[in-house]
């Protein structure tokens, strides 16, 4: 190219203002209205932040810790800072300022930009255990008027410095962008670890740029995508999807107004390239089961037939394999009365490529969306990684394998069972821990990624669970927790479930209801409750739930290698898990060793052979108060099957 | 509370008002002032008379005897429309919101008395009006984005859960600009997040837009956090005025209102 190789953020940022300057590069919800940035002014916005920062004494090598949701302002702080040869560090904006504290100091933070009055109220709390940090920009300031700290300044008041900084040293950033490699340190994120403190994970621009770029290659992505921003930037598949890919290619990312209006926000995009953990879609679903549940009796039965042809034909239809003309037919005519509307609903009906990944995804959430004619398809990835993994190429889809690895990454399956990984996307390390990095990555350059898995005949990946979650049954059969979870957490009923089982005689399990499904059905019922507990420990709800139970184990006894993993008994906890009470991970994967743990005296009831349990548990409130809640649990037994093809035993 | 927040001179003043109804007496001989940019709370049990006196600021109420002085101006017989032609807005202790209006919508009303286009002119969204309206609706969207409802702005308000509810009376009041806040009970019936989610807007009312709020509130905690002084009514009669701290230690306030230790 032209101007040099394009081998840095600031250096696309800078290509993609020369090239594309008046085409939409960014847009936010504000006041009601769409606000947009083009390409230009992002790279004016960029200049006037690195430039207030470089007057504040921001350094190469330096981090910024970046706290907040997705707001333009902070998409923009981190490519300054990359333009200054610094790191930016994005950190979870619901995280508590206790597990702030690590970060702060693991990077020595000097510096830090946060969305608003929340995240200030957060990063003032931990300042005496953060000493080295100077400077607090924000970008909303209101209710910060008054707040006298010398470290606070607005992002506005910084632009302004910044400007007059750019009129006194022309030529100054364009300079430092030079001076960037390729090779230099493009972000820290911190994985959220089920164990011990975060890791800092060290990934340079070449990680990050290559592998959005093969990935995007292969997905054919250009300019012309629409993106909703709307996950956590503080994780990787935000980065590579919002940011990493946006300045690859030079498509539009659109910031939502708020948490809360996500759905209406993109039914108004209609993202053609979109990206969902498997709880997202796990949440949609279940909000379309409940509303068609609502809805009038002719609706309802036309809904259901052709949800019926779609699970027969969509998924072939998607991946062009031959069907019948007859239920092409059927099938059209679906779409025009069913599937169109609801993709619409959904927001989803310009999605050309969609991805899922974060963790397993159940068979039937996943067909569900493909049959509807959504290109949903699975990924395989870490931080680690910078994502891409393994791709499922367009028709080729298979619901419980990720598919065959992405361009330039190879892959094996260890002696032991795990996957390990080298690709051009490898991070460098694990910041300041030499002992973590080197237990991860061999000196030839090979991942450990900690998941279990093997390649099916087609080459295709498949992925069962943690390699250190995999366990055996008393009798020596596999016991993979997260799988039988998983089939639980289908039903739009169970929210979570945690399976017990290694070196048992038998898998019991813990469930929490969802409270949405479960409270509109209980409601259509004429059921009265008071709220989660209540509800949850309702006769009636054992029952619903048992019956979801004893489908799994009716699916589990068909699979010769997991019929002795059928749940023999269960229990509905009384309280929701919470990421709060460390019983989740930020990205609500269970902790499933913490939680039988703390909830012992239930799994010695489950297996004692107990019909109830009284439990009392510490619970912290949204507000950082902590209480307890307590109850008297019922546990029951559900019913399992003979495996096909034993003899009952 | 914030240090800067300048607490003024008063601008309201009730002296020596009687209300009755029938037989009944409302309120007794009450007589307090309210200063602007403060926040100002009247508590007391049950039938104390606080609604009354809340009617009677913003003239659904006319007192028997007595005046009130609002911004220097002794007032004889104002209307409602009147007052909050002057300022003056308000919510209610039980809500009184369009059910089935959107909240957009519901909002849009409290910028009825900023409107200066005619009917004829916006029947037919000429130039003018037009332009007026989009400025109607920006004030609109700004207090929607200050009070955290832009998920629900086009719900019909009455599919709204009941502390939203609340919320979106406070954004109509605030869509007016108002001077004086009237708030009745704006956390009753509210659990713990809702209250503390509400204390959170009413605080920052009062600190972003400097306007001066005269609360009703039940709950002790809130009235003592939020406000700067407290107004006590019993049986009609004031029965203390003073800070949070003054009025707690009251013994005529122990007594009547928070209870006696026998």
């Amino acid at each position: 190219m032209a101007d040099g190789a394009l081998d840095t953020f600031p250096r696309l940022l800078m290509h993609h203002a020369a090239v594309r300057p008046g085409r939409p590069a960014i847009r936010e919800k504000d006041l009601g209205i769409w606000q947009t940035w083009t390409w230009a002014e992002v790279a004016e916005e960029v200049r006037a932040i690195a430039h207030g920062l470089a007057a504040a004494g921001f350094k190469r090598g330096d981090h910024l810790a970046i706290i907040g949701a997705n707001r333009p302002q902070l998409y923009f702080a981190i490519t300054a800072a990359q333009a200054l040869g610094g790191i930016p560090v994005p950190l979870y904006e619901d995280a508590v300022a206790a597990e702030m504290v690590f970060v702060f100091q693991n990077a020595e933070i000097r510096f830090v930009i946060v969305e608003d009055q929340e995240q200030v109220d957060k990063v003032l709390e931990i300042l005496p255990q953060a000493p080295l940090l100077e400077h607090i920009y924000y970008d909303d300031p209101r209710g910060l008027r008054d707040y006298a700290q010398s470290q606070l300044a607005s992002l506005e008041r910084l632009k302004e410095i910044g400007r007059e900084f750019g009129k006194a040293h022309p030529g100054f950033l364009d300079a430092e962008i030079a001076k960037g490699a390729a090779t230099d340190t493009a972000a820290m994120h911190y994985t959220s670890g089920t164990t011990g403190y975060p890791k800092g994970v060290v990934l340079t621009h070449r990680n990050l740029i290559e592998t959005g770029r093969g990935a995007a290659e292969m997905e054919g992505l250009g300019e012309k995508e629409e993106v909703l921003a709307y996950l956590p930037i503080a994780w990787i598949g935000q980065n590579i999807f919002s940011y990493t890919q946006w300045l690859a290619c030079g498509f539009c990312v659109n910031c939502p107004e708020s948490g809360e209006t996500v759905t209406t926000d993109m039914r108004e995009i209609g993202p053609t390239y979109y990206f969902a953990p498997p709880r997202v879609l796990e949440a949609l679903l279940t909000q379309v089961t409940i509303r068609m549940e609502d809805a009038g009796w002719l609706k309802r039965k036309m809904f259901q037939y052709f949800m019926g042809v779609a699970r027969r034909v969509g998924g072939r239809i998607l991946d062009g394999k031959p069907v019948p003309l007859g239920d092409r037919i059927l099938y059209a005519l679906g779409d025009l009365l069913v599937y169109g509307p609801l993709r619409n609903a959904l927001g989803m009906s310009r999605v050309r490529v969609a991805y899922t990944a974060g963790e397993a995804i159940g068979p039937d959430l996943f067909s569900f969306y493909r049959s509807l004619g959504i290109n949903l398809k699975q990924l395989y990835g870490s931080t680690e990684t910078s994502v891409f993994v393994c791709i499922q190429p367009n028709g080729q889809i298979k619901p419980d394998t990720v598919g065959p690895p992405a361009p330039g990454v190879e892959l094996k399956i260890t002696e032991e069972g795990e996957i390990v990984v080298r690709s051009p996307g490898l991070f460098r390390e694990y910041y300041k821990n030499p002992e973590a990095t080197a237990e991860a990555k061999t000196n030839d350059g090979w991942f450990h990624t900690g998941d279990a898995g093997y390649f099916d005949p087609d080459g295709h990946l498949k992925i069962i669970d943690r390699a250190k979650d995999v366990g055996r049954l008393a009798d020596g059969t596999l016991f993979a927790p997260k799988y039988l979870e998983n089939k639980l957490k289908f039903f739009p009923f169970i929210k979570e479930a945690v399976a017990f089982g290694h070196q048992r005689d038998k898998v019991c399990a813990f469930i929490n209801i969802d409270m949405e499904a479960v409270g509109n059905w209980a409601e259509r019922r004429g059921l009265p409750y008071s709220g989660y507990q209540d509800l949850a420990a309702k006769p009636e709800t054992y029952e619903l739930v048992r019956e979801c139970v004893e489908k799994v184990n009716a699916d589990l006894a068909a699979d010769p290698k997991l019929a002795n993993s059928q749940i023999h008994r269960f229990v509905i906890l009384h309280k929701e898990l919470d990421a709060d009470d460390e019983e989740l991970t930020r990205t609500r994967k269970v902790r499933r060793r913490f939680i039988g743990e703390k909830y012992k005296v239930l799994v010695d009831a489950l297996y004692g052979g107990k019909r109830d349990c009284f439990i009392e548990t510490p619970v912290r409130f949204e507000d950082g108060r902590a209480g307890t809640v307590s109850g008297n649990l019922r546990i029951e037994d559900a019913k399992t099957f003979p495996a096909v093809g034993q003899r009952a035993a | 509370m914030s240090a800067q927040r300048r607490i003024g001179e008063p601008i309201l003043v009730v002296e020596d008002v009687s209300l009755s109804f029938g037989g009944v007496r409302a309120l007794a001989n009450v007589s307090f002032d309210v200063r602007e940019h403060e926040i100002r709370a009247i508590i007391g049990p049950n039938g104390a008379g606080k609604s009354s006196m809340l009617n009677v600021i913003n003239g659904v109420y006319h007192p028997q005897t007595g005046t009130v002085t609002y911004r220097g101006v002794k007032r004889h017989r104002v209307h409602p429309h009147e007052a909050a032609r002057q300022g003056i807005a308000r919510t209610f202790q039980n809500i009184a919101l369009f059910k089935g209006m959107t909240v957009l919508d519901n909002i849009m009303t409290g910028r009825n008395l900023k409107t200066r286009t005619s009917f004829l002119e916006q029947a037919i969204w000429i130039g003018r009006a037009r332009r007026e309206e989009l400025e109607q609706r920006r004030k609109v969207e700004e207090v929607i984005d200050f009070l955290e409802i832009q998920h629900v702005r086009k719900t019909p308000v009455g599919r709204l859960p009941y502390g939203l509810q609340k919320r979106v009376e406070l954004a109509r009041a605030l869509a007016a600009e108002p001077d004086l806040l009237l708030l009745d009970e704006p956390m009753a019936g509210m659990n713990i997040e809702e209250k503390q989610d509400m204390c959170r807007f009413v605080l920052s009312v009062n600190e972003e837009y400097g306007t001066t709020i005269v609360l009703i509130e039940h709950d002790m905690g809130v009235v003592m956090d939020l406000s700067d002084r407290v107004v006590v009514l019993d049986y009609g009669k004031l029965l203390a005025d003073g800070t949070p701290d003054a009025v707690r230690a009251n013994q005529a306030v122990i007594d009547a209102y928070l209870g006696v230790k026998h």
